[in-house]
């Protein structure tokens, strides 16, 4: 039987109502920036605007155009200038926009950001939080919905973070402004408007980054997962129950680094995985997961470990991203493949 | 045939939000690349002797650094031969508490500002990527990508003038560099942040083989300075009192509120690009000697005669200087650096990672059995 705590994500503070993802995010932006005037937010229409999904929303208002500040159009240009300031010794915190927006900032990201800190031997860290929101499912248009969480992973020097819950946007957001080192924190753009009951007045203890949470224990199959497939995986379990089925759901939250203990004691627990993600599949983050997995589970594997993807394909029109993205029943249709009659017995599980 | 001769029944009044924002005429640059040597132009001696000492520093320091890269010393080293005047101005024009952004080719830049000569090598030595700590004289890391250090130079400026400092970034780019998406939104942003930032373009001539004709249709790299809203200095950049003065003015502007500059130094690359570079495949002996001609310390040499202020005295001081710094460089270069495995795994992250931790052990177990097979034998 498991024995992990569960984390359902909501908190247990005095005052609670619902409250979105969204909101939780400009609450840890305002409060990060209330204690440390060091915090800076910039990006384009951060300021005035109040960004284009409101995350920033009356932080100029509150602390001003120097602390808040709408920036030229240009993503190369806001991470390389946040490059400066963190070495004059401000934590600016960057908004990229859209995922796709942030790709004519990946040289300074990957040329200077990542390494400074190791290129000066730590005399230089950079704790800059690049916000990325990502992802699709949100109807955008091309370039708004790319999940590129594979290329932020595959660059040493970065955390890489997602948030599928409004207690982690606030905790993880916390946690990656007060970091020492760069953290690239991937907003599911789908779950911005997803509610909790949640304590503005008293938001819970910063998650800390490199740890990830058991959202549901089983004893069935693990569903390895982050982001915004984390609630698919928690319908996927629910559904489950009537095949008999007990999934337990790990929801990763940190990608860089990776818990490795987490994920492992659950798929020993449970001896089968499924890894979940709506990124393409091939060279994407779940053949990292499913090889760290068989590497470390292997003798207590019933079945190899699955990936259910995104399709390998550019990221599809609004009209037809619902074939493209994982639902419940692709993952549920994962879960049928594990070759459950080898040890599938009446009356529970392993 | 303009607008008010088309026929019709109205006439198109201008877009409504459309007015000229700025006079464009003052931020132009001159026509011909501003000089002081030879111009007969009031100087400061003291200035003159300074700037003359430090030429000839930073060409032995060339001419050492080259020496040693053909003894396998060096993975590489690409020569500022001829361009040392405004290597030497630029560190000269800033104060202490300025902080200098310098490319790849700028390592006698950060000597000149202070940098140890050994530890200003480490990225083209090869025992680590930056060797000195770039708060202790406030110059950068040498920058390899190109024009990747400018968007930081704007940056670390707007940060000193929000903290209320009078804290100046100085960054320097090639020719080649200009052509970089980030040269554009670095100057975009330091005009429309009005940030204490000035940029020097070494226009050395060449992109490693591609002339500046084919880099740019500009009239001059100094001109693209008016499409961002700041002023455009051209500049004779083997002028050491030209390119000091200049950037001294542009540095006084900035410090003053005034907003960023972009100061062009024309001057010439003397030798190729970098040791695996052959230069005679794409530039004639004769242009190379024409520019030989109006070296640095050439022309120097002639102001300084004609004041009477080159005694032997000064000479024999002044090369004995550099002698001294290209011994030491020497001496101290000759010896293997000492490198742990081990530091692989430093300032990766703030704390170490448990698969970096793991990476480290399987690390540590090969140089223990390496060790112990060294023993047996």
């Amino acid at each position: 039987m498991s024995t992990a705590a569960v984390d359902t994500g909501t908190g247990t503070g005095a005052a609670r109502k619902p409250a979105t993802m969204a909101q939780a995010l400009t609450r840890a932006m305002r409060d990060a920036m209330a204690e440390d005037g060091r915090v800076h937010v910039l990006g384009e229409d951060v300021g005035t605007l109040g960004g284009v999904f409101r995350v920033t929303d009356g932080l100029a208002k509150e602390f001003g155009d120097d602390r808040c500040t709408d920036t030229p159009l240009a993503e190369a240009g806001i991470l390389g200038a946040a490059v400066g300031m963190a070495m004059y010794g401000l934590r600016p915190v960057v908004e990229m926009q859209f995922d796709a927006f942030a790709y004519p900032a990946f040289e300074q990201l990957i040329s200077h950001v990542s390494r400074m800190r190791n290129r000066t031997r730590g005399a230089l860290p950079l704790p800059i939080t690049i916000r990325v929101p990502y992802g699709g499912g949100i109807g955008g248009v091309e370039h708004h919905s790319d999940s590129s969480e594979a290329y932020y992973m595959a660059t040493p020097g970065l955390h890489v973070v997602a948030p599928a819950t409004v207690a982690d946007a606030y905790g993880l957001l916390r946690a990656a402004i007060a970091s020492d080192d760069p953290v690239i924190f991937l907003e599911p753009k789908r779950l911005y408007w997803s509610k909790a009951d949640w304590s503005a007045q008293a938001p819970e203890p910063v998650a800390p980054i490199g740890r990830a949470a058991v959202r549901r224990t089983g004893t069935s199959a693990t569903l390895v997962t982050y982001g915004p497939s984390v609630p698919v995986c928690l319908e996927t379990a629910e559904a489950g129950r009537s095949e008999g089925w007990d999934l337990e759901v790990v929801d990763l939250r940190s990608l860089v680094p990776f818990d490795d203990e987490t994920v492992c004691a659950s798929v020993r627990r449970t001896g089968r995985a499924v890894v979940v993600h709506e990124s393409g599949g091939f060279g994407g983050p779940g053949g990292e997961i499913a090889a760290r997995i068989s590497e470390r589970c292997f003798h207590y594997l019933e079945a190899p470990v699955l990936r259910v993807a995104g399709f390998d394909i550019p990221y599809p029109p609004p009209m037809l991203e619902r074939h493209h993205l994982p639902g419940v029943d692709r993952v549920l249709d994962a879960v049928g493949r594990l070759q459950w009659e080898s040890q599938w017995t009446e009356g529970g599980g392993r | 045939m303009t607008v008010l001769e088309q026929p019709g029944d109205w006439r198109p009044a201008p877009p409504p939000s459309w007015r000229p924002r700025t006079d464009a005429t003052p931020l132009l640059p001159d026509e011909e690349p501003y000089r002081l040597l030879g111009t007969g132009a009031q100087l400061d001696p003291e200035l003159l002797r300074e700037l003359y000492a430090q030429l000839i520093r930073g060409r032995r320091y060339n001419q050492q650094a080259t020496a040693l890269t053909k003894q396998g010393r060096l993975a590489v080293y690409p020569s500022s031969v001829g361009q040392e005047a405004c290597q030497v101005a630029a560190a000269l024009a800033l104060a202490d508490r300025d902080w200098l952004f310098p490319s790849y080719r700028d390592t006698f830049a950060a000597v000149a500002r202070g940098v140890d000569s050994v530890q200003a090598l480490s990225l083209l030595r090869g025992d680590w990527h930056s060797g000195y700590d770039p708060h202790q004289h406030r110059v950068a890391p040498l920058c390899t990508p190109l024009a990747t250090q400018l968007p930081h130079a704007v940056g670390l400026a707007h940060a000193a003038r929000l903290a209320g400092d009078d804290v100046v970034a100085l960054a320097l780019v090639g020719d080649g560099g200009t052509s970089e998406g980030d040269f554009h939104e670095a100057l975009n942003f330091a005009a429309v942040w009005q940030a204490p930032v000035v940029f020097l373009v070494q226009n050395n001539g060449f992109a490693i083989s591609v002339p500046l004709a084919k880099q740019t249709a500009a009239p001059s790299l100094a001109h693209k300075a008016v499409g961002y809203g700041m002023p455009g200095r051209l500049v004779d950049g083997n002028d050491a009192a030209a390119v000091h003065e200049v950037l001294t003015g542009a540095i006084d502007r900035a410090r003053r509120g005034g907003g960023p500059t972009l100061v062009e130094a024309v001057t010439y690359r003397i030798e190729a690009h970098t040791n695996a570079d052959d230069a005679t495949r794409y530039r004639a002996d004769a242009e190379v000697a024409a520019w030989r001609e109006h070296d640095p310390i050439t022309l120097l040499e002639r102001e300084l005669t004609s004041r009477e202020l080159l005694d032997d005295d000064v000479i024999r001081t002044a090369r004995d200087a550099a002698e001294r710094l290209a011994a030491d460089l020497r001496d101290r270069m000759n010896e293997n650096p000492e490198l742990d495995p081990m530091s692989l795994f430093d300032h990766v992250y703030a704390q170490q990672t448990s698969q970096l931790r793991e990476q480290a052990a399987q690390l540590q177990a090969e140089l223990d059995a390496e060790g112990a097979e060294g023993e047996e034998r």
